[in-house]
């Protein structure tokens, strides 16, 4: 049987999303949070990335050897909670 | 570090800017650089609602758009990307609900037909036919293409960007030009927040802020930055393939083949400038409006809202090429809201200018020097 490793790990649950998908876009030289969402879609899910994004930060960081903070964090794009469309809708009347 | 001296020097890391030097370095050229900003797909580019068609209501627009197809086909393996580009051609619609604006698709598929393009004229029933969720009620009836479709303007840029820097292109982000220094009306030098780089040639691909790429130079470039909003649902089971676009409200959706809904609409009253914030108005208006025509989504979930800057002109129109007043500086600017899917088409041309070849698609209508002679093309199929 085959191993689960690090790497089959899932980093953005919303967009199913794994570690080592996350990895390799970094050793392609993808460092920059916003150019690793928009090519994997994690921290596009309707969480915004709240769960994800922390974890490719630091993944960033450890590969990079960068400090956590001079990595450019991802606009967060609202709404904070999914509203429905027809809710959105009734607001407007 | 920046290089001293370069041979190009593109201004600007969107679709384009990429797209540009991947053709340029896949005929030989060495020394060519890319200055972007911030990250690539910054701009327009990364923000975009992924469409592409070949609905469009100018010759030289059509020409362009068939070729964007083909190149659209044929890129995983031209840019030998391993990339899910996302291709689909699930088709685009365009919804007359007046007699003028009938009228209008009318004339655009002739000028279509005439080129080749497989567009045609629906009628209401029709229209059902193909989108049966479809609240039809006031639509005089429709224009069709069944090869238009969606691609992933993340990945396409990403990946004309990984073929350019096997091909030697130098790429660098967070690099602001800042300057570009001219000598007896000929480009000189380029000016960044990082360093100064010589070269003769530049290529004006900064979109929106192309207008002050263009101040640099002493040209007045008539692009205005508007501000675009647009909205994306949670990922559903796949009901609808095309494109839906409705010319009573401006509404336009579709489902992205990952399932989610792509919604947005034309705001004549749209903020001008580069600011890329949203508002709630917007949710609540363009909800509004779609729910009326697709009842289907009221209880599909808004994920996430994001704006982009579109860059428009007089004529609706992009300005192409080099200009009169200073020799090797090149626009490639002004979409007006349609650029992503030139992208395949514009950069091989603009390549073949640069080097000097004949382009493959003559782009003269589109020269900046339209704006003196007067000669405005203005392109009727904009949303
Ligand atoms: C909401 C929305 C929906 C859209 N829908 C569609 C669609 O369905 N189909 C379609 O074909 N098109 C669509 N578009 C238009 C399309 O996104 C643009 O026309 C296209 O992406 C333009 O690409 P570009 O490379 O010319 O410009 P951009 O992507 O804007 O790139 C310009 C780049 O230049 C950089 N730059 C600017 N100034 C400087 C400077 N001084 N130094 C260094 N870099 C600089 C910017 O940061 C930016 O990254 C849409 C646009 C929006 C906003
Ligand atoms: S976990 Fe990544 S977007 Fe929700």
């Amino acid at each position: 049987m085959e191993k689960f490793t690090d790497d089959d790990v899932i980093v953005c649950r919303c967009e199913d999303v794994t570690l080592g998908q996350i990895r390799e876009v970094i050793r392609r030289g993808y460092t920059d949070p916003e150019e690793i969402k928009r090519i994997t879609r994690a921290g596009m899910g309707p969480c915004q990335g709240k769960t994800c994004r922390d974890i490719i930060i630091r993944e960033v960081a450890r590969i990079t050897g960068k400090r956590i903070d001079e990595i450019p964090v991802p606009t967060y794009r609202p709404p904070s909670k999914p509203i429905k469309v027809g809710l959105l809708a009734e607001e407007s009347d | 570090m920046l290089p001293v001296s370069a041979e190009v020097v593109i201004i600007g890391g969107g679709v384009h800017g990429c797209s540009i030097a991947y053709h340029l370095a896949s005929k030989g050229m060495h020394g060519v650089v890319v200055l972007e900003q911030k990250y690539l797909t910054y701009g327009g580019t990364g923000r975009s609602a992924a469409g592409i068609r070949q609905q469009f209501g100018t010759e030289i627009n059509c020409r362009l758009a068939k070729e964007n197809i083909k190149g659209f086909i044929r890129m995983k393996e031209e840019l030998d990307t391993d990339f899910d580009l996302e291709l689909e051609q699930g088709g685009y619609m365009w919804l007359a609900y007046t007699e003028g604006q009938l009228n209008q698709l009318r004339e655009n598929v002739r000028l279509q037909s005439s080129l080749g393009i497989p567009s045609k004229i629906l009628n209401p029933d029709e229209i059902k036919e193909l989108i049966p969720l479809l609240d039809v009620e006031g639509v005089l009836g429709a224009s069709w293409c069944a090869e238009d479709g969606h691609v992933n303007p993340h990945r396409v840029t990403f990946a004309y960007y990984e073929a350019a820097k096997r091909l030697g292109v130098k790429f660098y982000t967070y690099t602001k030009v800042v300057d570009i220094e001219i000598e007896k009306d000929k480009v000189k030098a380029v000016v960044t927040d990082k360093g100064k780089i010589s070269t003769r040639k530049v290529v004006n691909a900064a979109g929106p802020w192309g207008k002050e790429i263009g101040k640099m130079v002493g040209l007045d470039i008539p692009v205005v930055s508007e501000r675009h909003q647009i909205m994306v649902t949670e990922p559903v089971n796949r009901i609808i393939k095309p494109l839906i676009l409705c010319q009573d409200d401006g509404s336009y959706w579709k489902q992205e083949p990952t399932g989610g809904f792509l919604i947005g609409m034309d705001n004549p009253n749209e903020k001008k400038g580069y600011d890329v914030g949203v508002t709630w108005q917007f949710m609540e208006e363009v909800s509004r409006r779609v729910l009326k025509k697709m009842p289907i989504l009221r209880d599909v979930r808004v994920v996430r809202q994001w704006s982009g800057p579109y860059d428009i002109t007089p004529d609706s129109q992009s300005i192409v090429g080099p200009v009169e007043e200073v020799e090797g500086f090149y626009l490639d600017v002004g979409w007006s809201g349609h650029g992503l899917q030139f992208a395949p088409s514009i950069g091989r041309i603009m390549s073949e200018l640069i080097i000097g070849e004949e382009p493959f698609i003559s782009v003269d209508v589109l020269s900046f020097n339209r704006f003196k002679t007067g000669k405005l093309i203005p392109e009727p199929a904009c949303i």
